[in-house]
């Protein structure tokens, strides 16, 4: 594992039953593969360095076509090389298809948690369905998952196609405006996987990474039950000043903050913003220092994002972010 | 009209009157007037190197930029411009015109004309081509470039989020080089079918001619596609507000990507299949035997042509299709990996029972043999939906793609280079430095290529301008940015070959490496009109038949630009043909014709009088002139 370097973001460190399948199907391939390509360049080669004993007496040189014997050892070769070559493509093509159909099997059937994903330029909405409207839980970059409990990705677009790939989990799946794309993934054991942002979006295509967070059953519903509550009300003078600050300012016309004011959804939610680990889409650790170079100009760590650079008076600026980092 | 060596004929005044037919003057204006297909061909080459050139460097900003984690050596503006060029250059730009040009060069040669059907198609599609190529370059400099890849995916590409002319640039762009190519597929084929060497039957076509005439119908059927695509889909959704692509108004995002790759996937076919002529070129001639499964071979190009139609959705296996359909494009994908082993396999045969010279050129063979057998293999990892998905629009298919295309196309193209240097100079090209080139460009493209199979495994995605130091591909990535520049170094390295041995090299003679085919029966490099008695053969290699056995044709008029029409199957002569002179028509109608369309990208209503200054140039080149079919 750590010979790959990093495990967080990759396809050979499968960490789930969609991408181990994967994994079992990417080593047959590449070792089955491996051979053959030895095979061809050893035969090459041997070509390139053999002494062309036997053909020697043939007049070559006459006629530029050696006897017939010789043609014929050759089409005799030749056929058995390309027999081979269809029987392993047929063998290739039935463990490609099984596998496909081995990874759409997984987790239909069992007890499944859905996830909707929404695509925009450039960072992840995330929304937890429930048919008990009163649980559900809308969050942006980062998703929590349950260990051993398949999750659906429903996923789709508000702009630009963007494709949704989390390597360790699963292979990626398309989100395209007007269509609905799913897939299934799971995690076998705790830990922190990236995915990101697969189908080049745009000017920041390359910032548009999220986190998927793997953890046992129960702190997942602890972290799900926190998430449901509202925003913590500001409980000192210093973030009360920041929430002032953030609904008084244009912040509101595109994030929303459960319990308060602001209602927009242009934005990432921000209810609980302080709760996740990344800021501009898995750009910046989530820390006070990037945040206030990130509120300061948004421009300058992620030139053409969509966010707008809000002047703010520098009194201000300093409650804004305590405030912030107080929606845990 | 009679095949036979008729010793009366007077050989310096048919000379003398051939040179007079053929002549295509001094001047400038005689400059942009030439029709003849050496001329066009050269240019072709030459153009579209300068292109190869322009996207390498392009590549190498690319790489500078990657080299090391959150570099800022280009803004994400800049990189996306610059991967969107030079994408666009390399598959429009480069590589489709240098074969275009190799074909319009070699083919009349290795059939025996004088030279293509229509040869003012051919200077008309040439000026488009280069009008095309000017225009997306005039964007990049003036800060227009296209920036939405290479495939302009919409919604993306569309008016609501490429606002600006840089996509119409692109589009337009297309448009050029779509027409100009479909110039040189018509004129190829026509050739190819009737235009060859008495006795040349379809069972004795040089490959490198079979390759270009299916390529030349890939070509038919595949530019229209992408003209649908950019012109029809993408064009009027952003000049004149029409919805094919705008899901709002019940269009499909998904239509244009279906229509694109139909065009896309064969687009890959076009550009390896004459590199796959070539290699069959080079491996006769240098192992001094026929190559061996001509049929098999023949078959082969004909199968990959076909099936190469049939496998666009796995550029779209992850747009959510239903998975029984998808399967489909699975198998037909693996398809294609037999096609092309039976022909490596007939060429290793070839190379095993033949007299191997071991030349310049057979070391780019043996360097496509390693590298395109690399990337087909990789390829059949990709033509398998569950490890498609994992690395899909990663750098595996960065590695994958570039194995395929430069180990398919250019190493095959730089021994077509080595090889035909001769013929297209009069000198040969230095063998040393030659073979010094192809060790340093193959050790320069392993080193840049095969680590990003790595990245992709490891989660590199395409398109990225940049990444963060804890993802920890700055090794790999810094390793392939070293072999950019090794492979910069081996580019010198063949400028330097070309440039000095044009000047000093060994005189080449007509037929240097004793090859069999048609273009080393004349003078290195061949004059106008090719031929000065017209060839009609007897077997599949010409010049390895006895001196004996030797046919040229007689009975054409000399004093005009007369070629003989031969039937489609067996090639037998039909009828004389009158080639138009050269004519500054072609020149002047592509300028009439580019007023409208790049006018159109900035104001619609400049399709109007586009339309009649198109018709004022065709009337023109139209114009019928009685001393022209009667001097």
């Amino acid at each position: 594992m750590s010979a790959w370097g990093t495990p967080y973001q990759s396809a050979v460190n499968a960490a789930g039953p969609q991408s181990g399948r994967i994994e079992t199907l990417f080593w047959v391939f590449t070792i089955l593969l491996a051979i053959i390509f030895v095979i061809v360049i050893v035969v090459l080669l041997l070509t390139l360095t053999r002494r062309h004993r036997g053909i020697q007496q043939e007049p070559l040189e006459q006629t530029h076509i050696p006897s017939g014997a010789t043609e014929h050892r050759l089409t005799r070769t030749v056929a058995a090389a390309t027999i081979v070559t269809v029987v392993v493509l047929l063998g290739l093509l039935v463990a490609s298809v099984g596998t496909g159909k081995a990874i759409s099997g997984l987790g239909t059937a069992r007890n499944g948690l859905a996830v909707e994903v929404i695509g925009n330029q450039w960072w992840w909405y995330v929304r937890y369905l429930n048919d008990d409207a009163s649980r559900i839980v809308t969050t942006a970059n980062e998703i929590h998952i349950p260990v051993g409990r398949p999750v659906m990705i429903r996923g789709t677009s508000h702009d630009v196609i963007h494709s949704f790939w989390v390597p360790n989990l699963n292979g990626k799946i398309d989100f395209i405006p007007s269509r609905v794309n799913a897939q299934w993934i799971e995690a076998d054991y705790p830990g922190r996987f990236r995915g990101q942002c697969a189908e080049f979006c745009g000017i920041q295509h390359a910032h548009m990474a999220l986190w998927v967070v793997a953890e046992p059953p129960d702190r997942f519903e602890a972290w799900m039950n926190h998430q449901l509550e509202p925003a913590a009300a500001p409980s000192d003078a210093d973030s009360q000043q920041g929430q002032q600050v953030f609904l008084n300012h244009a912040c509101i016309f595109c994030h929303t903050i459960a319990g308060t004011a602001a209602l927009g959804s242009a934005g990432p939610d921000l209810t609980h913003f302080a709760s996740r680990s990344t800021i501009a889409a898995g750009t910046l650790p989530n820390t006070k220092g990037n945040l206030a170079g990130w509120i300061a100009d948004p421009q300058n760590i992620k030139p053409g994002n969509h966010m707008a650079t809000v002047a703010l008076d520098s009194a201000d600026v300093q409650p804004l972010i305590d405030y912030l980092e107080s929606l845990k | 009209m009679t095949a036979a060596t008729t010793p009366s004929i007077d050989l310096d005044r048919e000379r003398a009157s051939l040179e007079r037919a053929w002549a295509n003057g001094r001047g400038l204006l005689a400059w942009l007037s030439v029709t003849t297909h050496q001329a066009i061909g050269m240019r072709y080459i030459v153009t579209a190197f300068l292109f190869l050139l322009a996207g390498g460097v392009e590549a190498l900003l690319m790489r500078l930029q990657l080299a090391r984690p959150d570099n800022t050596l280009l803004t994400a503006d800049k990189y996306n411009q610059i991967f969107t060029v030079h994408g666009s250059t390399m598959m429009f730009l480069f590589a489709v015109p240098m074969m275009e040009g190799m074909g319009v060069y070699l083919v009349p040669l290795m059939l025996g004309t004088r030279n293509v059907a229509f040869p003012r198609l051919n200077a008309f599609g040439y000026w488009m081509y280069v009008i095309g190529g000017l225009f997306l370059y005039w964007g990049l400099f003036t800060n227009t470039g296209p920036d939405v890849g290479w495939f302009a995916y919409t919604p993306l590409s569309g008016p609501q989020f490429s606002p600006g002319k840089r996509v119409d640039v692109w589009a337009q762009m297309i448009t050029f080089t779509e027409i100009s190519a479909m110039c040189v597929a018509a004129e190829l084929a026509a050739t190819i079918l009737k235009m060859r060497a008495p006795g040349m039957s379809l069972n004795r076509i040089p490959l490198f001619c079979w390759g270009m005439l299916v390529q030349s119908f890939m070509v038919l059927f595949a530019m229209p596609a992408v003209m649908v695509a950019s012109n029809i889909f993408l064009l009027t959704d952003r000049t004149i507000g029409t919805h094919f692509s705008n899901p709002a108004e019940g269009g499909d995002p998904l239509l244009y990507q279906h229509v694109f790759w139909f065009f896309g996937h064969p687009e890959v076919y076009i550009i390896f299949i004459p590199a796959l002529g070539m290699v069959s070129a080079i491996v006769d001639t240098n192992t001094r035997r026929a190559i061996f499964g001509y049929p098999a071979m023949v078959l082969s190009l004909v199968a990959t042509a076909f099936i190469g139609f049939g496998l666009w959705v796995h550029h779209m296996f992850a747009t959510g299709l239903p998975q029984i359909g998808e399967a489909y494009f699975t198998a037909a994908s693996m398809m294609i990996a037999i096609a092309s082993g039976v022909q490596i396999f007939c060429w290793l045969a070839t190379m095993w029972t033949g007299r191997i010279r071991w030349t310049a050129a057979m070391h780019f063979v043996a360097g496509f043999v390693f590298i395109f057998v690399l990337g087909g293999l990789t390829g059949v990892m990709l033509a398998a939906i569950p490890l498609d998905l994992q690395v899909h629009d990663t750098f595996f298919v960065v590695a994958h793609f570039h194995y395929v295309l430069i180990g398919g196309a250019l190493f095959p193209l730089f021994g077509g280079f080595h090889h035909w240097f001769g013929k297209f100079t009069g000198r040969l090209i230095d063998e040393r430095l030659g073979k010094l080139t192809f060790w340093v460009l193959f050790i320069g493209f392993n080193l840049t290529f095969f680590p990003m199979h790595i990245l992709g495994l490891r989660g590199m995605t395409r398109r990225i301008y940049t990444y963060p130091s804890e993802m920890q591909w700055g090794g790999a990535n810094a390793l392939a940015t070293a072999g950019a520049l090794v492979i910069l170094l081996g580019g010198i390295l063949f400028l330097v070959n070309v440039f000095t041995s044009r000047r000093n090299g060994e005189m080449a003679g007509p037929n240097p490496w004793d090859s069999g085919t048609l273009e080393w029966a004349t003078a290195s490099p061949p004059q106008n009109f090719n031929f000065l008695l017209l060839p009609a053969v007897t077997g599949r290699y010409p010049l390895w038949t006895s001196f004996k056995e030797r046919i040229a044709v007689t009975g054409l008029r000399n004093d005009r630009r007369e070629v003989l029409v031969t039937t489609l199957m067996d090639a037998e002569p039909h009828h004389r043909y009158v080639l138009p002179r050269s004519s500054i028509w072609p020149f002047v109608t592509a300028v009439l014709i580019t007023i409208g369309l790049i006018g159109s990208v900035f104001q619609f209503q400049w399709y109007y009088p586009g339309i009649a200054l198109a018709t004022i140039g065709f009337l023109g080149w139209f114009w019928p002139r009685a001393q022209e079919a009667e001097p």
